[in-house]
């Protein structure tokens, strides 16, 4: 997967839904335009809730990764 | 009112029970987190799902399909769904706040947010709250005990909102 320049990293593992969602969402909230948060989850549901959350709040997500038992994603803040 | 062109959810909370808060405070506060505009409207048994002091628990009876599982010890052992009869769980007192710690404890060990948590988020996030004034008067609760920020309106007020939502939930 493409390396992403990260200003902030957001651990959710053993958390599950929505907490990785709201925490998403709060943290984004403290970023400015541009910026990318990098979340790490071990929620399964979160592939498909950070796809939607996503889209839904027009964030882009630039990426993710699967790396052993984990989901990890790339969120520039819009 | 209608000042923003965000998508909006009118939810109805009706019961109150442990089981039954989560729906509600997780739709709801996820939906705010997706820049939705959520009010929230607590009538009849929902209504105590608004009180400062949560007091909620679940009851095995009546949830006949509710697995009754142990979240402690050997994976396998955890995973015994233990049949209860109905006698039991009407007959033994204290059954349902031993069934209640259980099912909190089985949240927390999976890393669920418990129902104060989600609230506080709804509340941070601009959801609002709405206990039934017709039910607070036949329950007798006073608005003081429910959580601040709470409001009182009726029917009238949840179709208005409800009727420009582009979710509208009854749980």
């Amino acid at each position: 997967m493409a390396e992403h320049k990260v200003d902030l990293e957001l651990d959710c593992r053993g958390m599950s839904c929505p907490l990785p969602v709201l925490k998403t969402k709060k943290a984004m909230d403290g970023l400015s335009s541009g910026q990318v948060l990098k979340l790490i989850a071990t929620d399964p549901g979160s592939v498909n809730d950070m796809n939607a959350w996503t889209r839904r709040t027009g964030n882009p997500l630039l990426g993710s990764d699967k790396p052993p038992g984990e989901f990890v994603f790339y969120i520039q803040k819009k | 009112m209608e000042s923003d062109n965000r998508k909006k959810m009118a939810l109805i909370a009706s019961k109150g029970s442990l089981d039954w808060a989560y729906p509600p405070y997780i739709l709801a506060s996820t939906a705010a987190a997706m820049d939705m505009e959520v009010w929230m409207f607590f009538t009849f048994y929902g209504l105590t799902l608004l009180l400062k002091d949560l007091k909620a628990k679940v009851s095995p009876l009546g949830n006949p399909a509710m697995p009754m599982k142990m979240p402690f010890g050997p994976k396998a052992f955890q995973n015994i769904s233990w049949p209860i009869p109905n006698l039991v769980m009407a007959g033994v007192p204290g059954f349902e706040t031993v069934a209640t710690s259980l099912m909190k404890q089985t949240f927390k060990n999976k890393g669920v947010a418990t129902i104060e948590t989600l609230r506080s988020a709804c509340l941070d996030s601009g959801v609002k709250l709405i206990g039934c004034q017709m039910t607070m008067d036949v329950f007798g609760f006073e608005k003081e005990q429910f959580v601040e920020g709470t409001e009182i309106g009726g029917a009238a007020m949840f179709l208005e909102f409800a009727s420009g939502a582009d979710i509208q939930l009854f749980i």
